[in-house]
């Protein structure tokens, strides 16, 4: 396995659980199950042993393995050079380890298969994957500056279709110049990379790459944060150059377009960075800078944000296989009871998946009169 | 078993019982050189409720309990070296109270040192506790039962004397409160009370698991230095240490001493961390600390050495994180350490039996010190980091700890946080009748041998 090198240099002190003011637990699954094994040392310690023939591989190890949110949270906090760099790839080859062992937990399985047949988790067909533009009346992708990337969530999940609609809506309403793929819209494969599955992710980086250079794309704008990371760090650019933006950032520089929008009764809003935008990309800014924009919003920061902020648990596949659960110690639970101490009524999102995970969660802890998950866009247009 | 396994999840749920091999291999070892032992079950309750009702099952079952904090005591503490269930307490990390005033903090055992101190910096920002420079992970009850120190040791001693009060279930069942607490609604102290605390400080989890404590908060002073005193001769350190403390200005004075980096080699370095609530206090403190060390800086002798603010910064941060980059010279994933309780006249002796031992085991000096008190006492420590993938390695370390151990011992000195073999020294040395109290006592409190069995044991 890549980087088995490297599992017995962790000496399991635990500084990859929490941020960097150690106010709480910031791993998502050792927030959630509380076993040292869903730690990242634990999972280190186990791989090795793994590896090393002491721990057969069981449904156990498996959830362990798979239910890292590879938020990154371990790779910002741990305190050695160098070897923390490795330790998320280290996860993710193991996890390769396991999908051709053919050992995975079920639902990846399932959600492996469905990416497979199907194109997309939700089994859906292809020719449904326009849906979420209907009577917006937006251009197909034909030399416009950027092509807008709705992605499997956008496109096919009804809270992330109506993220797609209102960040689209806004989008064209600022006359930035972007087509849409509709139909012909492909997976970025994100999910499919962090769980482990390299011959499903390489099959859609050329399907991709394919259709950008017969379009010959130059800027690809994306929905998701997680599509934004694939797009600009694992796709090769050598074929077919292209630059990739996150929505947030084209939104930014309308900033001053949004500021002249007509204010609204003041709005306290918390901001959740997405891990994949934020903690991966390090691009904390965009998203403030947009907020910022809105005339009558107070942001309102949580105790970690940016480099330090919790992960909703919907990453590296969980938002697909959801083996970090629910329950009251679900990351994302936890992540809205610290989103209501700050006092904002407004939790902003800016990732279709965590924008569902949360607002799930809002509903679980019966918060719903205290405070409302809205993705950015969807605030703006709603003041506006 | 079957049967143990079921008790357990109605107490505290499924999810939070294991008889799993995964955390059944995890828990059994730590990050230091002692041999694995499984527990069969690892449990993780959240009230003292569910610990009482776990400590009733495993008296009815004659099942061993190993109460387990952090897990970074790197000697194997919390190894069930019997089997039976590992209570692992970091769900109990809730903090209760913190009375301003009279500055204390109650605490369930299981919250972190890190947790701690976020919540003291963002709701009492005038107070802080004294942080060990164990990460972050390390919990408050756990360090405080080992005698652990931390960044306030100069000035108020071991974490054991910081603590006001506890709250444990008794290896029978019966939860009982020690100190103020137990007569009156504050968990100011421990006097004027008979001080029951002294049967659970330092006893491993053998009399029983607490569950929650109090401990002492000091003023967060917002101006923060530290001075680095340096000399090349180990016989003056005492004296060093005896000055500095003397003017009890400083908060924390610590000595290092490693060959590298290259300009390190054959210093002692004493780092003096002092605070002030004003520039002019600091700088008073300042004059006073290097006043104190003025006879052998006029006698070329010793001198402070300028700091490069990197270094400064690293020196001031608690914990320090560089600790733990220092624990990985040998790129892997093994550390482990004897910390020596000694009196400071034993410096210069300690000093040469680390360098003595590390070269005796073929690898590099790596020691330190704290000062405990008005150096009432220091805690020395002799560090070997090794690497887990090498066995021989791992030999290497364990054998040159074992030495350091009998070395410790043989000047005079207490190993602190000692192995189950280092414990088994420390017996051979102890006075009979010593012994023979702490058998009757650990008897009398924990009738069927459940506790943590295997330490601080004759046989």
């Amino acid at each position: 396995m890549e980087f088995a090198d490297i599992l017995h240099r962790c000496f399991r002190c635990g500084y990859c659980k929490f941020p960097n003011n150690y106010q709480d637990f910031n791993c998502p699954s050792y927030s959630k199950f509380r076993f040292e094994t869903y730690s990242p040392g634990g999972r280190m310690w186990l791989l090795r042993a793994w590896l090393n023939g002491e721990m057969k591989t069981s449904p156990r190890l498996a959830e362990i393995l798979f239910s890292c949110a590879t938020c990154g949270n371990c790779v910002e906090h741990c305190v050695f050079p160098k070897f923390k760099d490795d330790i998320l790839h280290a996860f993710l080859a193991a996890r390769e380890e396991m999908v051709n062992r053919g050992t995975v937990p079920p639902a990846v399985r399932d959600y492996l298969k469905a990416l497979q047949i199907h194109g997309n988790p939700y089994k859906l067909p292809a020719s449904e994957r326009g849906n979420w533009e209907h009577g917006l009346n937006l251009e197909s992708y034909s030399g416009q500056e950027y092509l807008f990337h709705a992605g499997c969530v956008g496109s096919l999940d009804e809270r992330g279709m109506k993220m797609a609609r209102s960040v689209a809506g806004l989008l064209k309403g600022l006359g930035v110049s972007f087509g849409v793929l509709g139909a012909d819209e492909n997976c970025d494969g994100n999910e499919a990379r962090s769980l482990g599955e390299k011959g499903v992710f390489q099959s859609l980086v050329e399907q991709n790459i394919r259709e950008f250079q017969k379009r010959d794309v130059k800027k690809v704008m994306t929905l998701s944060p997680h599509a934004y990371h694939a797009f600009k760090n694992d796709y090769p650019k050598d074929s077919h150059p292209f630059e990739v933006f996150h929505y947030t950032q084209v939104l930014a520089m309308q900033a001053k377009k949004l500021s002249a929008l007509p204010a609204h009764s003041p709005l306290r809003v918390t901001y959740h960075d997405p891990c994949y935008l934020g903690r991966h990309n390090k691009e904390y800014q965009a998203p403030r800078k947009v907020l910022k924009s809105i005339s009558g919003l107070q942001l309102m920061e949580m105790g970690r944000v940016k480099e330090n902020a919790f992960c909703c648990g919907g990453g590296g596949g969980n938002f697909f296989t959801d083996l970090l659960g629910s329950g009251p110690e679900s990351p994302a639970r936890a992540r809205v009871r610290e989103a209501v101490d700050t006092g904002a009524s407004v939790l902003a999102v800016a990732c279709p998946n965590c924008a569902k995970m949360l607002e799930d969660a809002v509903k679980a802890e019966n918060l719903e009169g205290k405070i409302a998950v809205k993705e950015i866009s969807e605030i703006i247009q709603e003041k506006a | 078993m079957e049967d143990i396994y079921k008790e357990l999840t109605q107490i505290v749920g499924a999810a939070y019982v294991s008889n799993q091999p995964e955390e059944r291999f995890i828990y059994s070892r730590d990050p230091g050189t002692m041999e694995p032992r499984e527990p069969d079950y690892v449990v993780l309750p959240a009230t003292t409720d569910e610990v009482q009702k776990i400590v009733l099952l495993a008296n009815r079952k004659k099942v061993p309990l190993v109460p387990m904090g952090g897990g970074l005591v790197l000697s194997g503490l919390s190894r069930a070296l019997k089997g039976g269930i590992v209570l692992d307490l970091k769900r109990m990390n809730r903090i209760l109270e913190v009375n301003e005033r009279s500055r204390y903090a109650l605490v369930e055992a299981g919250t972190s040192q890190g947790m701690l101190q976020a919540y003291l910096k963002k709701n009492y920002p005038t107070l802080k506790h004294s942080v060990p420079d164990s990460p972050p992970m390390a919990t408050i009850g756990g360090n405080v039962l080992i005698h652990g120190s931390g960044h306030l040791s100069h000035a108020a001693g071991f974490h054991s004397e910081m603590l006001n009060g506890l709250e444990v279930v008794l290896p029978t069942g019966e939860v009982v409160k020690i100190g103020s607490c137990s007569t009156s609604p504050y968990w100011f102290g421990r006097a004027p009370l008979p001080d029951l605390a002294g049967l659970f400080l330092g006893w491993f989890g053998t009399t029983g698991v607490v569950t929650k404590l109090a401990i002492k908060l000091y003023p967060n002073r917002p101006y923060q230095d530290v001075g680095v005193f340096v000399t090349e001769d180990p016989e003056l350190v005492p004296e060093v240490f005896y000055q500095a403390t003397g003017v009890q200005v400083a908060e924390d004075i610590t000595a290092w001493m490693t060959p590298k980096p290259d300009w390190a080699k054959g210093f002692q370095h004493i780092n003096i961390n002092y605070a002030a609530d004003t520039p002019e206090e600091l700088i008073w403190k300042r004059n006073l600390i290097r006043a104190s060390l003025k006879r052998l800086i006029g006698q070329k002798v010793g001198g402070f050495l300028p700091l490069p603010p990197p270094m400064k910064k690293n020196f001031l941060e608690a914990p320090q994180t560089t600790l733990a980059q220092f624990a990985d010279v040998r790129k892997g994933g093994g550390f482990e350490y004897v910390g020596g309780i000694m009196p400071i006249d034993l410096f210069p002796r300690a000093y040469r039996a680390g360098i003595e031992i590390a070269a005796r085991q073929g690898t590099t000096y790596s020691t330190g010190a704290r000062i405990i008190g008005l150096a009432h006492c220091m805690m020395f420590f002799f560090a070997y980091p090794f690497n887990r993938a090498d066995e021989s390695d791992v030999d290497r370390a364990r054998r040159a700890l074992e030495e350091t151990n009998r070395a410790v011992l043989n000047m005079g000195g207490i190993p602190w946080k000692a192995e189950a073999p280092a414990q088994k020294q420390i017996i051979g040395r102890m006075d009979p009748h010593t012994l023979g109290l702490i058998t009757r006592v650990r008897s009398m409190l924990d009738p069927q041998g459940i506790m943590n069995p295997g330490n601080w044991e004759v046989r």
